[in-house]
């Protein structure tokens, strides 16, 4: 090895962070001009790699700071501290529609960040890097406690913050594939919120009798943390994505039990029947997916028009006009999976209507797709999807290009925390 | 008060290597509004640690650690890592406790709390307004821990992450004897492969029988590691360790060390004796110990009576390679700045002088140790005889000292990084 070579030094800041933390990575002590490759590697929980890297040529100094240096190519370009998350994707040859998320939350994320010599685009296993960093990144900040919900016929994890509380309290749902998903969850917690997150398509129950929950079943987690020791009963904010949004609406405005504080809604739609629950609003989905369902040129399916047009009969819409608390509508304007732009349009002139607009704050972005998710989560346009509805998987489109989409994720998930502490913190009364 | 809003607190980065910043932050306060920041540690030995500041809210009911002043408390005025470095055995602890971390797999944890009020004691009675627990640690992800027993030496390698190879560092610690890894440990997370050698068992140094030819072997051990660049390895040490570091650099045929670092340094040896001389020589000038109004034992004195003795003196004109000698002015255990003031004249005459960098600093003791770590003026320190424990004065003020400890670290580390990492040819004349 050139003897010149070993004295590379690499630094990432902090070495162990919250998956929401920026980082800033710093390599010095080359020569001036010297051409690099940055590289980082995950291997997740299921075995598959992901892989980021970009060019960078040190300055007059013998530097690159990740955070203030143009990446002149690779997986992403421009002056991007966080891109070699954002922008992992699987290494060359994984099967495709694959899509990275963490199961177990209680352990990091485990990237290391390489340097290689010179430009390089492939190959990266085959070779020894200058240097290389183990960096961690976490969904639990220390002392965030876990807890299995299984009281009262629930499938839910309690995250609670580290400290004695009480800590406001949030209901976290997630979209139609079902399962119990703790990650957004433990985040939240990290931040001071007491999330409860739940399991409403394929809880316990429902796997063995076969039947879908009702609305209480909702009520009744509500009630878990609004009993709860360690949480504020008054201050109980409802967190729903995809279909779980359209749930979240669902309560936010007919639930007598539930009394929130606000409401997100990221990918969402009020589109539903009103009458009836999951059972019906499945149903609706299904029926409509018969002959609206589209696939494109590279079989990957569309299921945008699904709730298309947004319909004039308000036994098919959850009346908004009737919200009492603030509500966040998160959007990807190139969302192909759900109608969630033109439903928030729709939903906009029904508040105006109302004249409840006041509550309403809609964050859109522009060649955003459906799956929008805690900041510098990779991207992907297309992953394999098993919905609770269908009977096999198919490759679903969320849409979304990468840049755009990774940083409305890393917006919407800023605005969401500062609209959850307004709410949840704040001193001004919501009118219920 | 149940279902007030709460105050919002929070301290980044929440897991954080024991040399790095911290950013503590409550929010959500009422305006102007007096609260104390609280830290608390339980150390692994099961003492309890503490320190506060006292705080009043700006008009957004925030408090910044970083940024705001603290009026009160165990330290005062704009400092981001009071709530770690001011930290004291809470009331009613034992005398001459000190804080070192044994098991460096896993990090210190320390809960962050704010409470109402300006509060002074009896935290522990108190609820807080909102506390948060975070980790520090002396490894960073990936460094590797290796158990070293070969050619009779025996002690802990740390790698640093990555595929290497790297620099190598061999860390000797004090007279207190024993294994300490968390310096290595940092060091190892800093790119550093460092080697913390025991070289005997604490209070044992009466029957140790180390000859100089174990410390070589320790530096081969590290030198001849697959992982180690074998011409990049310094050698760190401190008290005890840096007059082994010193004598290594000044008479090893064998070891070659690239620079040096002393922290409290010594150059006295009793020419041709192992480290038992040391020891020797000690006991026959115990007698000018001096034992102040608190019972506490400085040994400054005698150190000023041996090191007279010319033929103590290491040979350190024979030194080649550049030295940092990193001193406290108020150091109470040891006349290291005499020490040092000497190394640097003696090699300043054998056209050596540029060598040499000194570090000293005012109102800092002899335990000059890692960034944010608590302040010990006197602790408990188990005698070379083994018998008695004694509470030693090391010295040093508070403030001043953790300032040392901190700008010292810095130093240290653009030091090794200079001599260790550099690409130009290495300037130490071989």
């Amino acid at each position: 090895m050139d003897r010149k070579q070993y004295c590379v030094k690499l630094s990432v800041q902090p070495s162990r962070g919250l998956v929401d933390e920026k980082f800033i990575v710093l390599v010095q002590n080359v020569s001036p001009g010297f051409q690099m490759t940055i590289h980082a590697l995950h291997k997740c929980e299921d075995g598959h790699s992901y892989e980021a890297f970009a060019h960078y040529t040190a300055n007059a100094t013998g530097t690159v700071n990740v955070s203030e240096d143009p990446s002149l190519g690779g997986t992403y370009s421009g002056v991007e501290q966080m891109g070699l998350l954002w922008s992992l994707r699987p290494v060359p040859g994984s099967k495709p529609g694959l899509r990275l998320r963490k199961v177990n939350v209680q352990t990091p994320m485990e990237v290391t960040i390489s340097v290689y010599q010179g430009h390089q685009t492939e190959g990266f296993m085959d070779q020894v890097p200058l240097v290389g960093v183990l960096v961690e990144r976490w969904y639990m900040a220390p002392r965030v406690r876990r807890i299995p919900i299984t009281e009262n016929g629930l499938t839910a994890t309690l995250f609670l913050p580290s400290g004695l509380g009480p800590f406001p309290g949030l209901l976290d749902l997630w979209g139609g594939e079902g399962k119990l998903i703790e990650y957004r969850a433990a985040l939240l917690a990290s931040h001071g919120i007491a999330c409860l997150t739940l399991d409403y398509l394929t809880p316990e129950i429902t796997m063995e009798t076969g039947k879908m929950v009702d609305s209480q079943y909702i009520e009744t987690a509500y009630r878990v943390l609004e009993q709860h020791p360690q949480v504020l009963g008054s201050r109980i904010a409802m967190l729903g994505l995809s279909l779980g949004a359209s749930v979240t609406l669902k309560m936010a405005v007919y639930s007598q039990v539930m009394k929130l504080r606000c409401v997100v809604c990221i990918s969402g739609s009020h589109v539903q029947p009103i009458d009836g629950f999951l059972e019906e609003l499945l149903n609706f989905c299904r029926i409509n997916s018969e002959t609206k369902t589209r696939i494109n040129e590279e079989d990957q399916v569309i299921y945008h028009d699904l709730l298309l047009p947004i319909p004039t009969d308000p036994a098919l819409k959850v009346d908004v006009g009737r919200l009492q608390c603030p509500l966040l509508l998160v959007v990807g304007e190139d969302d192909q999976n759900w109608p969630a732009y033109e439903s928030a349009i729709d939903m906009k002139e029904m508040m105006e209507k109302a004249g409840n607009s006041h509550l309403l704050t809609v964050l859109s972005y522009p060649n955003a797709g459906h799956l929008i998710e805690p900041p510098y989560t990779p991207h992907t346009r297309a992953t394999a999807f098993l919905s609770v509805t269908s009977v096999k998987k198919v490759m679903a489109l969320w849409g979304g290009e990468t840049v755009a989409h990774s940083r409305a994720q890393e917006d919407a998930w800023r605005k969401t925390l500062a609209f959850l502490r307004e709410n949840l913190y704040g001193s001004s009364n919501c009118g219920f | 008060m149940s279902q007030t809003v709460p105050p919002v607190l929070s301290v980044h980065p929440s897991r954080s290597l024991v040399d790095e910043k911290l950013k503590v932050l409550v929010e959500n306060l009422p305006p102007g509004s007096p609260v104390t920041l609280h830290s608390l540690h339980r150390s692994e030995d099961e003492h309890y640690w503490e320190a506060y500041g006292h705080y009043v809210s700006d008009h957004r009911g925030i408090v910044s650690v970083a940024e705001d002043l603290s009026v009160g408390g165990t330290y005062t005025g704009i400092e981001s890592m009071g709530l770690l470095w001011s930290m004291r055995p809470v009331p009613g602890s034992r005398k001459g406790l000190r804080l070192r971390k044994m098991n460096v797999r896993s990090p210190m944890l320390f809960n962050i709390s704010v409470y109402n009020g300006l509060i002074t004691e009896g935290f522990r009675e108190q609820t807080p307004l909102a506390s948060a627990l975070i980790e520090r640690w002396y490894m960073a992800p990936g460094v590797q821990r290796i158990d070293i027993r070969e050619k009779g030496v025996r002690g802990t390698l740390f790698i640093p992450p990555g595929p290497g190879p790297f620099p190598g560092l061999l860390d000797m610690w004090g007279g207190g004897g024993g294994l300490l890894e968390y310096r290595s440990s940092l060091l190892a997370s800093r790119g550093f492969a460092s080697f913390a050698l025991e070289y005997f068992n604490s209070g044992e140094l009466e029957s140790a029988e180390l000859e100089f030819s174990y410390f070589e072997n320790a530096f081969s051990i590290v030198k001849d590691h697959p992982q180690v660049i074998p011409d990049k390895i310094g050698i760190f040490g401190l008290s005890l360790g840096s007059i082994m570091t010193v004598y290594l650099a000044a008479e090893s045929t064998i070891v070659k060390p690239l620079c040096c670092v002393c922290v409290s340094a010594s150059h006295f040896y009793p020419p041709g004796k192992n480290l038992h001389g040391v020891f020797e020589v000690m006991t026959m000038n115990s007698h000018m110990i001096r034992v102040d109004e608190n019972g506490h034992h400085a040994w400054r004195d005698m150190g000023l009576e041996i090191i007279k003795e010319p033929s103590n003196r290491i040979n350190v004109e024979k030194i080649n390679c550049p030295m940092l000698l990193v001193n406290g002015l108020d150091d109470q255990n040891w006349p290291s700045v005499e020490c040092a003031d000497e190394i640097a004249q003696i090699m300043s005459a054998a056209g050596k002088g540029d060598l040499v960098t000194r570090l000293h600093y005012p109102d800092t003791g002899h335990l000059i140790e890692p960034p944010f770590s608590p302040h010990f003026r006197a602790t408990k320190f188990k005698t070379a005889t083994g018998k008695q424990k004694v509470i030693m004065l090391w010295g040093g003020q508070t403030k001043p000292h953790s300032d040392a400890q901190e700008d010292s670290w810095r130093k240290i580390l653009s030091f090794l990084q200079h001599h260790l990492y550099s690409r130009e040819t290495p300037k130490a004349r071989m």
